[in-house]
């Protein structure tokens, strides 16, 4: 893959910046990754980061309530921002005329957001209804993201639900929030990334001016969420209202995605010989031959790969049939790992993975905001904007040996297993 | 929360320096033509070929107008969409799998009441085994015995999972209660009609109905437009028929009546669809009428999202949109809401409606969505998979990357009398029919005093 010329610097308040020109559309990208996601979250608050995200969208001491989407909106562009288990993302992609706007709206809400109490009781209520939305009235809602870690983990910070409980969020306090801006939004523990059409010295020029005088605050220490490996299978069961069919997640552990992670793309790799495509084992198995299950997914990550540091999670999920028992789903799990564990996969199994990789790298780049989001996440997590472009590369290296490896580490007597029932046990 | 000490909420919220100024825009330059080819290959199939070479891949969407009105189309055509990629003469499932995994590439197939349309991508090398990988099936499908078994099975169970979805039962009461029996509204088939799918029926139905003449192929990406077109027409040069792809019969304009409380016992939020008629792509008015629905609902600055989840917290999302069939189109209105907000939501979701019309957008409001029109057309179509899903959009009605380049003129010509006019004749809640999804015990009483609602199951 090209290597985009990247410009990375930091502020004298401590705020990290890469920069991304490309002059191929008129178009910018702006993203500020703030270094706490739902890990962080103390006990009887969960889902506290996630809540806390809306509230940045509430106004600054420059902006109305309102104002930060009007203003993206009417210079044509587009805002969101997500909170996931190690950072909190906030981005706008724009027509490349509105880009000192973004820096400014950033800018602002890292400077002096408004937190007030109307806002944050509008905003549980918005929240509760996302919850409803996405996981109490959806079948497999939460499936497995919020349903498979309390099994796997037995720490707060790695086990609890990250949407967080309605008793938690309607007990958040302003206070709670004045806490947690003031440790968690300081300038040094985030990293600012603009991509798209400009120069690298306009856009400093502009940074400089918008974000120099955020005012400094110490980067708070960040803990380790270190939790031994489960001796032994874990077991868990969700009964689900509304789901026609039983499924089941099990979770691993894998190798630290940072300091290892070579080790993590083998089980990236693992993950597609698995299941990624009809070719792959266990879609030919368990979806084709066999067949057992409806729908089958492994991967890394309870989101997507690299948005974690260890621990994290290494996910298989299917749903099946009533007639099939978890036991048999398991039972063909294991054999296929125990193969590759013994056998390494042929060459060509290996391509066919990196190949995809590959291609889906190119098609996320393609898309300024997924390609600036990644540079961004890369600088936060592994403090190298560039890694992004060297990863199909470095999936392309991993042997059929690592990847045998990757599959004997994931061990039945190792690992946790999440049976979600349908009611009634249809 | 974890910092010992820590400023109050009201001294974050403050600077010595005080409020700034919101900076202006800057010169904003337009994008950068693209080299295409538009053309009509020998056998009928339009091809709209585009170069946006960023990075080293293709895109394509191959659309086919796919409609029936046989009872059993839909549970045919949805077998055939799953199965027309697991088999030819020259290569099994996994053979098609793993060509098209050396070459970074996927593909597959979708059907709904008026359209299949299978959508491919790969490595811009991979091109030749891409299309090669195409024509065998589209002209060799062979939907061999075992694959159409397996997946009418797989299929059972996915229309079962899918029929648990709030969104999918909301959508079939809707299309129910606003079109009655016409074959648009079957868009999930029954699992009774899949299981009697044959083999045979799918290979008939593709013989049929997989056709060159009527459709087209869009394809975007890091290659020579002439080049890929030769390309293509040499690939796809044994897919032929005098007959055209089947297009679905006009749907009846929508004249408006009352919402329909469609019971869902024990659910915890009501799934609110509202729906009028509007106008195609095609119609003089339709940029207007866009300006007008994204004040109205169309992004999260508009009038509806402010009220009902800004203002009053009683939704996640509230979106108001156009949905394109053919040569019509209709406006439909979304919003998910909890049991005690759900009556209280459809009366300020009509207080909207009529609000719309009679206090029309203001000045600052047109020039925001007319900003946000041109902006998010320009930022949707700078990657290869935003272009080709925009083209493919257009090529329903004959439209192409033309109408696509100017259309911010278009955007830009709408005055706000434009906008008041199409708010006016297009968004008064008398115009609106639709449904109500949820818990009837919670919800009846609230609703039917709101007036124009009325319970029950969807006639058909």
């Amino acid at each position: 893959m090209a290597v985009p010329e990247l410009t990375r610097f930091t502020l004298d308040n401590g705020l990290r910046v890469v920069l991304a020109p490309d002059d191929t559309a008129p178009v910018v990208a702006v993203s500020v990754h703030y270094d706490v996601g739902f890990r962080s979250e103390p006990e009887g608050r969960t889902g506290f980061a996630h809540l806390f995200e809306h509230l940045m969208f509430q106004g600054s001491e420059s902006l109305e309530k309102l104002a930060h989407f009007r203003h993206v909106q009417s210079s044509g562009g587009s805002f969101n921002g997500s909170t996931h288990p190690d950072y909190t993302d906030y981005y706008e992609v724009l027509p490349a005329a509105a880009l000192e706007r973004a820096l400014f709206l950033e800018a602002d809400r890292m400077r002096a957001p408004k937190l007030t109490q109307e806002n944050l009781a509008n905003q549980i209520d918005v929240v509760k209804e996302e919850i409803r939305l996405n996981v109490l009235n959806r079948p497999y809602g939460g499936f497995p993201w919020i349903l498979l870690p309390p099994v796997l983990y037995s720490t707060f910070p790695n086990a609890h639900n990250g949407y967080g409980g309605f008793e938690d969020l309607e007990q958040a306090t302003l206070d709670d929030c004045a806490a947690f801006f003031d440790t968690y939004y300081a300038p040094s523990n985030a990293v600012l990334t603009v991509a798209g059409d400009f120069t690298a010295d306009r856009a400093r020029e502009l940074i400089e001016k918008h974000f120099g005088d955020v005012q400094f605050r110490p980067r708070p220490e960040r803990p380790s969420f270190f939790e031994p490996h489960p001796v032994g299978e874990l077991r868990g069961e969700h009964t689900d209202p509304h789901a026609p069919l039983p499924a089941l997640g099990v979770g691993y552990r894998m190798p630290d995605p940072i300091n290892d992670l070579d080790g993590y793309l083998a089980n990236l790799v693992l993950a597609g010989v698995l299941t990624d495509g009809d070719g792959s084992r266990l879609q030919q198995r368990l979806v084709h031959r066999e067949p057992l299950v409806v729908d089958l997914n492994a991967g890394a990550g309870l989101f997507g790969p690299f948005e974690a540091r260890d621990p994290d999670t290494f996910t298989v999920t299917a749903i099946h049939p009533p007639d099939v028992s978890t036991e048999r789903v398991l039972g063909a799990l294991d054999e296929e790992l125990e193969k590759l564990a013994s056998t390494p996969p042929e060459a060509q199994e290996l391509t066919r993975v990196t190949a995809r990789w590959a291609a889906g790298l190119h098609q996320e780049h393609d898309q300024l905001l997924s390609r600036t989001l990644g540079f961004g996440s890369f600088e936060l997590l592994y403090s190298d904007a560039a890694l992004v472009s060297t990863l199909a590369d470095r999936m392309a290296a991993i042997t059929a040996e690592d990847v045998s490896a990757a599959a004997k580490a994931l061990r039945p007597d190792s690992r946790a297993v999440l049976v979600v029932k349908p009611e009634g046990g249809k | 929360m974890t910092a010992a000490t820590h400023r109050t909420a009201e001294e974050i919220g403050r600077t010595e320096q005080g409020p700034r100024p919101l900076p202006p825009l800057g010169e904003q330059r337009a994008a950068a033509d693209l080299s295409h080819v538009d053309t009509v290959l020998g056998n009928g199939l339009r091809v709209l070929a585009v170069r946006k070479a960023n990075v080293p891949l293709i895109e394509f969407r191959l659309w086919i107008p796919f409609a029936g009105d046989d009872r059993m189309h839909p549970a045919r055509a949805e077998v055939l969409a799953e199965t027309l990629f697991t088999g030819t003469v020259r290569r099994d499932r996994v053979g098609i799998d793993t060509d098209l995994a050396l070459i970074g590439g996927d593909i597959s197939a979708g059907v709904d009441p008026e359209r299949l349309i299978i959508s491919g991508n790969a490595l811009s090398s991979g091109l030749p085994t891409l299309l090669d990988v195409v024509a065998d099936s589209l002209t060799g499908a062979s939907y061999v015995d075992a694959e159409v078994a397996r997946e009418k099975e797989r299929l059972i169970e996915r229309i079962s999972i899918a029929r648990t979805q709030p969104r999918t039962i909301a959508r079939e009461a809707l299309q129910k209660h606003r079109y009655g029996n016409h074959p648009a509204t079957f868009e999930t088939p029954e699992a009774t009609d899949v299981a009697e799918v044959t083999p045979d029926q799918v290979r008939a139905l593709h013989t049929a109905s997989v056709l060159p003449r009527g459709a087209a192929l869009v394809i975007v990406g890091d290659v020579d437009p002439q080049q890929v077109v030769a390309d293509i027409e040499k690939a796809l040069s044994a897919w032929v028929s005098d007959a055209s792809a089947v297009r679905l019969p006009a749907l009846p304009e929508l004249t408006g009546g009352p919402v329909l409380l469609v019971p869902r016992p024990g659910a915890v939020q009501s799934q609110i669809r509202l729906s009028a008629q509007a106008l195609p792509r095609t119609d003089p008015g339709y940029a207007a009428l866009q300006l007008a629905n994204l004040a109205f609902g169309g992004y999260f600055s508009s009038r509806l999202v402010e009220n009902l989840r800004e203002d009053k917290g009683y939704t996640y999302s509230a979106h108001s949109g156009f949905e394109f069939t053919d040569q019509t189109a209709t406006v439909n209105i979304d919003a998910d809401t909890a049991s005690p907000a759900t009556a209280a939501a459809l009366l300020e979701t009509r207080y909207e409606l009529g609000r719309l019309g009679l206090v029309p957008p203001t000045k600052d409001e047109v020039e925001s969505v007319r900003q946000y029109a041109i902006g998010s057309l320009v930022t949707s179509t700078s990657s290869q998979t935003g272009l080709v899903r925009q083209l493919t959009a257009l090529v329903s009605n004959g439209l192409g990357l033309d109408w696509l380049a100017e259309h911010p003129t278009r955007l830009a010509q709408v005055t706000g009398e434009d906008v008041e006019k199409a708010a006016l004749a297009f968004f008064a809640p008398k115009r609106f029919t639709g449904v109500i999804v949820g818990d009837a015990d919670l919800l009846a009483e609230k609703l039917t005093a709101v007036g124009d609602v009325t319970v029950g199951d969807p006639a058909v």
